[in-house]
């Protein structure tokens, strides 16, 4: 599902040593990978390259069996648009659209992620209520500006979004940080049992080791670089 | 489609800042669009105060004095036209019609114009349109006058009023002559040029005024007593006057303008000028050219300080906006997506603001029409937006969306080197 072969990444161009400088990296497909790394090892630079935004100046990211250091930007842009689901740490939705829009708008530049989310109901607007309500967020919240719910429930319309049209990797950037305890843990479940339903792959980047064990595969960046000498 | 959806919700969203934005524009739309109405009309109405006259004669005085004394009741002569040299040039080879003019008393404010019946028939004005009678008829006993549109309406006189004439000019004036009124017997249709404001007696009348300082004043008086004698036969209403203040010629041939032309400048009797009033028109509206720019200037001026506002508005939205574009890209925005959904918002902005300037114009315009008709003598027509309107507000348009496109650029950018790791 992921395959990273010598990859080799450098902000600063060829000549620079290397920010990133993996070897190899295996998930299989429905996996739940969580990614250990503490701050300053890469990891923001390495979330880069998995959603296409970087492509690394040696060796090859394959993602779905689509290689995507191959792809041009732009194909790169609907590779993400139509594969790839993301949580941001935090500020994941747009203040101007509300929560049900801002689910709905992960099917608004694919028209893969459209149709796959079409086919399990009548319409975007249906599907993203119940995959809210599925999430926890009652539907009194539904159509409330974003910026009056809490941090929980604005992580719960992002993972709404991520999981939306089915795609095949669900890419999550620290979504729990900002959450307490018991929240994290009740966050990641809820997740996963939508993931589950598609078998859709999970990467999940955290620097709180604590989560580890709700993960079938775990991987320490540090391990994974050539040598923490290296980080820049 | 999409885009405009989010571009208007993200609008929408910050609707203070947005409204502020475009209020400066409407505003700085509706000055540019209003100077450039009332420019454009001044122009027109002044052009069309005269038309179909050959030559404007008077005493030597400058071009434009005369143009203004004669045509537009501004300012006044201080010298005449002796009758006899009226009466000989009128008569030459050529010359279709001749109008004296007797100017110098007022009624009310209003200008008092003695002629002749002729000037019912062949003064011109606008494009060579004749005066028009609302109600009554030309003057035709010697008491007769006949009001501009504006003097009926403002001062609120029908046919069959007596009205007085004070000598002088302004509102007040030394002598009444409360026992002369004349008689309203016709009211000429609205020209929008100073027509409207000018009363107009026959050249008798006008002697009969200054009666009272002059030798005639027994005869007058005499012929005051006889009014019902003199209506049996047919009434001079021209009698005897010294001189006039000005006269208008037209001609079989405008061949004939030049050669006429120069045998007035070059009069024996009496020292005279004629002067083309096409060509004085254009030389007074030239020297008023200066105000004209200078009013553009100002409001070109206006339009591109709200230009600026709006950039510096949506500039400084755009780096708090810098997350929103992250989330945007990581649902697969292309960055060119990003680039549309900024400039759309500024050309919404500017879109809006435009309509709304246009919209604010013809409200003022509205407005102001009756004031700028009373006061300055435009006359506005609040017809639709003309083809050089349009090309304004196109240009308009484009210069807004040309700002707009600074932020759009930048957030395009921004969009390619943050990619998803903003920061917040």
């Amino acid at each position: 599902m992921i395959e990273i072969d010598k990859l080799w990444f450098s902000w600063q161009g060829k000549t620079a040593d290397p920010t990133l400088k993996i070897d190899a990296l295996h998930v299989k497909q429905g996996e739940h990978l969580f990614l250990h790394g503490p701050s300053g090892s890469g990891k923001s630079t390495l979330l880069s390259l998995l959603a296409g935004i970087q492509v690394p100046q040696q060796g090859a990211i394959t993602l779905n069996n689509t290689q995507l250091n191959r792809l041009s930007s732009s194909q790169r842009d609907q590779f993400r648009a139509d594969h790839i689901g993301y949580i941001f740490q935090s500020f994941n939705l747009l203040p101007y659209l509300n929560p049900i829009d801002n689910v709905t708008i992960a099917c608004e530049f694919s028209r893969l992620r459209k149709q796959r989310a079409l086919s399990h109901g009548d319409s975007l607007t249906h599907l993203a209520k119940n995959l809210l309500v599925q999430l926890g967020l009652d539907e009194q919240h539904h159509h409330k500006a974003v910026n009056t719910l809490s941090i929980g429930q604005q992580q719960r319309v992002a993972a709404a979004r991520a999981v939306i049209g089915d795609p095949e990797i669900i890419i999550a950037d620290e979504p729990t940080s900002a959450l307490d305890e018991a929240n994290r843990k009740a966050f990641i479940e809820l997740l996963f049992a939508q993931t589950d339903k598609t078998g859709a792959t999970v990467v999940f980047v955290s620097h709180e080791q604590s989560l580890a064990p709700l993960f079938s595969k775990v991987v320490h960046l540090d391990e994974l670089q050539g040598g923490a000498d290296d980080l820049a | 489609m999409i885009l405009l959806k989010l571009a208007t919700k993200s609008l929408l969203n910050r609707r203070a800042s947005v409204l502020l934005s475009l209020l400066t524009i409407a505003i700085s739309v509706m000055l540019l669009l209003t100077i450039e109405r009332v420019r454009m009309q001044a122009k027109e109405s002044f052009a069309a105060t005269v038309s179909g006259t050959d030559l404007i004669v008077g005493a030597r005085t400058g071009d434009i004095q005369l143009l203004l004394a004669s045509v537009f009741r501004i300012g006044h002569m201080n010298n005449g036209v002796s009758w006899q040299s009226y009466q000989d040039i009128s008569t030459k080879r050529g010359i279709k019609w001749a109008l004296p003019l007797s100017l110098g008393d007022t009624h009310k404010g209003y200008a008092v114009l003695g002629t002749t019946g002729d000037y019912f028939t062949h003064f011109q004005y606008g494009k060579k349109q004749h005066l028009s009678f609302s109600a009554g008829v030309p003057f035709a006993n010697n008491n007769d006058v006949v009001l501009g549109a504006e003097v009926a309406k403002r001062l609120g006189y029908d046919l069959g009023d007596n009205i007085v004439v004070a000598h002088g000019m302004g509102k007040t004036s030394f002598h009444h002559h409360d026992d002369k009124p004349l008689t309203v017997v016709g009211i000429l249709a609205a020209t929008g040029t100073p027509v409207d404001k000018t009363l107009h007696v026959p050249l008798i009348a006008i002697d009969q005024l200054h009666g009272a300082e002059t030798q005639q004043a027994e005869h007058l008086h005499a012929e005051h007593h006889d009014d019902e004698h003199d209506q049996e036969h047919l009434v001079d209403l021209v009698g005897e006057p010294k001189q006039i203040s000005a006269f208008l010629l037209g001609f079989d041939s405008p061949l004939y303008t030049l050669q006429v032309r120069r045998n007035i400048n070059n009069y024996k009797p009496e020292p005279l000028m004629a002067i083309m009033p096409g060509v004085t028109l254009r030389e007074l509206w030239g020297m008023l050219a200066m105000v004209e720019k200078l009013l553009l200037l100002f409001s070109v001026v206006v339009l591109v300080v709200s230009l600026l506002g709006m950039l510096t508005t949506l500039l400084a939205n755009l780096s708090q906006r810098r997350r929103e574009l992250a989330i945007l890209r990581s649902v697969g925005a292309k960055p060119w997506h990003i680039f549309s959904l900024m400039s759309m918002e500024s050309l919404l902005i500017s879109l809006l603001g435009t309509t709304f300037g246009v919209a604010l114009c013809y409200l003022l315009l509205t407005l102001a029409q009756p004031q700028l008709q009373a006061q300055a003598g435009i006359n506005i027509d609040l017809q639709g937006i003309s083809s050089y309107e349009l090309m304004l507000i196109a240009v308009i348009m484009a210069a807004a969306w040309i700002v707009g496109l600074i932020p759009a650029i930048r957030a395009y950018f921004y969009s390619l080197h943050d990619g998803m790791s903003v920061k917040t």
